[in-house]
């Protein structure tokens, strides 16, 4: 199962890194998207697969009997889930006004902030 | 959920049940104090009268727990409180030593004296639009940050503070602050997505994510794990958060465009986290890997220092090259990080201390001349020393200590990293510590000279200003800048403390784990 999900995650990862390149702001937010999915599903590997053994403790012991499924994976990814999907909303939002108000989404054409051709400092009085 | 017979089974090999210490209730103060001031704040998000004083409030008392925390470990060694009860490493654990209680102490003070400052900056719009608990939220994120012991939780709080961090950025929906936070976001996110990628790989190699018990077991993965690489990656995201080269770029595009005291508060301490967590991890969890990798953190450093300040030269805008200042103060830190000996640690810790201060003190001096003189560009801003004597010497003093000359407090912590570098054979990097200094003052030695010493030709009517707030913020931020400077023993001892603790993490450990107890 693992190796299955090791290429599906670096399928996930190549997919996104080559959309985050691009100079497009909406294919940039779709990238992130697509890279925080990747991390989950790192994560959700990393905790190893184990199928059909819920990790419950018997009541005679104190530790689990045996190798059992890995319960903390899935409290990481649903807090990474909440936290990226919040992010997602707020960049979406954040792309969208900033069309709105400077009528591009392409990176190069994005220089307010940092205008061309700036004058430099005076040399002297 | 009564199930018959669940009375019987004996907790304590999973939980901890003594109570926790009343005092140990500290180590969460300086977390949930902003937390709840900020959901309170935003609850009256439309008083906007009562805003900044209860935020002021807030930040006094999480500045005074930082404080007692700070004392309570000088004396007692590193707190720890785990939530929950679970035994760590199941529970989360905040474990505060030195070095996370002495930054958070410094952190909350600038941010303090930045929501001083806010009451003149930040308009009724501003505080409508939610300031104050941006504010108090992002300073949770960053407690939280400095005095987690887990490394998914340190994860959370950076995403707090971060998500804060564009809700500040944006206050006023300009043009320029639309655009500088578009690349802000996007490439913060990246960073911690980059971060919590390599957090994913440790688990796998660990299965843990408690910072002590990484600490302990590393020796033991070392065997089966390819553990420089989580190196390198962490090295990777720290190093964007803390805006090092290569991947230092979103700070000078965004830094300039929010309100003053919102840059201040950036660039006094947001990239200092990103500094924080590299040492933790690199120096605390993954130290034979740091030493592999020292070679690269140390070209990364002197890039960093160099190519800042070389940016910061070409500014004409003072917010711009105020930026790439942070920028080339990050690499000074890096040094230390690179050399890795305790002298060059202690030095970052207290270079660290310093850049927090002086950094914010700059920014909202660029804001005290913009008010008096009316502009931020060194073209048309002149004549402020014949006007406002006081300012002058303030900018005396700001400059001087960013430029690492007496009898300021950027002085010390140079001499300790180029020390350290000379000690270690690396005169290189310590001749890349000075030629920063000697750089800086070019840079802001010419905000100087155009800005305070030029005559100003004709009588600009300056809009009615009042710079009384402004002298006060930085009257009090000049105290502990000439304090570092002139009497820099106590300072030295808390980061060579911090530094200690760091190198060698039994005690760090030991309090997490008391007795060798054996989850």
């Amino acid at each position: 199962m693992e190796p299955i999900l090791a290429l599906t995650v670096a399928i996930f990862f190549s997919v996104s890194i080559y959309l985050m390149l691009s100079k497009h702001i909406i294919r940039i937010l779709l990238g992130v998207s697509i890279f925080g999915n990747a991390v989950n599903l790192t994560i959700f590997t990393s905790g190893r697969v184990v199928r059909e053994i819920p990790p419950i403790i018997p009541l005679d012991l104190s530790v689990p009997d045996g190798i059992t499924a890995n319960p903390l994976p899935q409290a990481l990814i649903l807090t990474a889930i909440v936290i990226s999907f919040s992010f997602f909303a707020f960049l979406l939002v954040l792309a969208f006004r900033t069309y709105q108000e400077l009528g591009t989404d392409d990176t190069d054409g994005m220089r307010v902030a940092e205008p061309k051709g700036e004058e430099l400092p005076p040399l002297g009085y | 959920m009564a199930v018959p017979g669940t009375e019987a089974v004996d907790l304590s090999g999973a939980m901890v049940l003594a109570a926790t210490p009343s005092a140990d209730w500290l180590v969460v103060a300086p977390v949930a104090i902003p937390i709840v001031f900020g959901a309170v704040l935003l609850m009256f998000r439309h008083e906007t009268r009562i805003q900044a004083s209860v935020a002021i409030i807030g930040l006094i008392a999480t500045l005074a727990c930082n404080l007692l925390l700070l004392l309570r470990i000088m004396d007692q060694g590193p707190v720890v409180m785990t939530m929950g009860r679970w035994l760590p490493p199941f529970g989360i654990s905040f474990t505060a030593d030195v070095l996370g209680a002495s930054l958070a102490l410094v952190a909350s003070l600038v941010a303090l004296v930045c929501a001083f400052y806010s009451t003149a900056d930040i308009g009724t719009i501003g505080r409508r639009y939610g300031f104050y608990p941006f504010l108090m939220l992002m300073m949770a994120g960053v407690g939280g940050s400095f005095l987690t012991g887990d490394l998914f939780n340190l994860y959370v709080w950076f995403e707090v503070f971060l998500i804060s961090s564009f809700g500040l950025l944006i206050l006023g929906s300009e043009h320029r602050q639309l655009d500088g936070a578009t690349k802000y976001a996007i490439l913060n996110l990246i960073g911690t997505t980059f971060f919590l990628t390599a957090t994913a790989l440790l688990y796998g190699a660990f299965g843990t994510l408690n910072m002590a018990d990484i600490a302990r077991k590393a020796d033991s993965v070392r065997e089966v794990a390819p553990l420089t690489t989580l190196a390198m990656f962490f090295l990777l995201a720290f190093g964007m958060k803390a805006a090092a080269f290569p991947v230092n770029f979103w700070l000078p595009a965004s830094y300039h465009t929010p309100r003053i005291v919102t840059a201040a508060l950036f660039g006094g301490v947001l990239t200092k986290v990103g500094v924080y967590a590299l040492l933790r991890v690199l120096v605390m969890l993954l130290p034979p890997e740091r030493a592999l990798l020292s070679g690269v953190i140390g070209w990364v450093a002197a890039a960093t220092m160099i190519l800042g300040v070389m940016g910061a030269l070409a500014q004409t805008d003072i917010r711009r090259a105020l930026g790439f200042v942070v920028i080339s103060s990050v690499g000074i830190m890096l040094a230390g990080l690179a050399l890795g000996n305790g002298e060059g640690l202690a030095g970052t810790i207290f270079y660290a201390f310093h850049s927090m201060i002086v950094m914010a003190a700059l920014y909202l001096l660029a804001g005290i001349m913009n008010g008096l003189g009316g502009s931020y560009s060194l073209r048309t801003l002149s004549g402020l020393y014949a006007n406002h004597p006081l300012i002058a010497a303030f900018a005396l003093i700001l400059i001087l200590a960013s430029a690492g000359l007496p009898p300021a407090s950027g002085l010390w912590p140079k001499v300790m990293l180029v020390r350290a570098s000379l000690d270690a054979g690396q005169g290189w990097l310590a001749l890349a510590v000075l030629a920063t200094g000697f750089f800086t003052t070019l840079a802001l030695g010419r905000v100087f000279i155009l800005a305070v010493w030029r005559q100003r030709d004709e009588a600009v009517t300056a809009e009615r200003y009042s710079p009384l707030l402004g002298y006060v913020t930085l009257g009090i931020l000049a105290v502990p800048v000439l304090f570092m400077g002139l009497y820099p023993q106590p300072v030295i001892n808390i980061a060579e403390q911090a530094a200690g603790g760091i190198l060698d993490a039994s005690t760090y450990i030991g309090t997490v784990f008391p007795e060798g107890a054996q989850p």
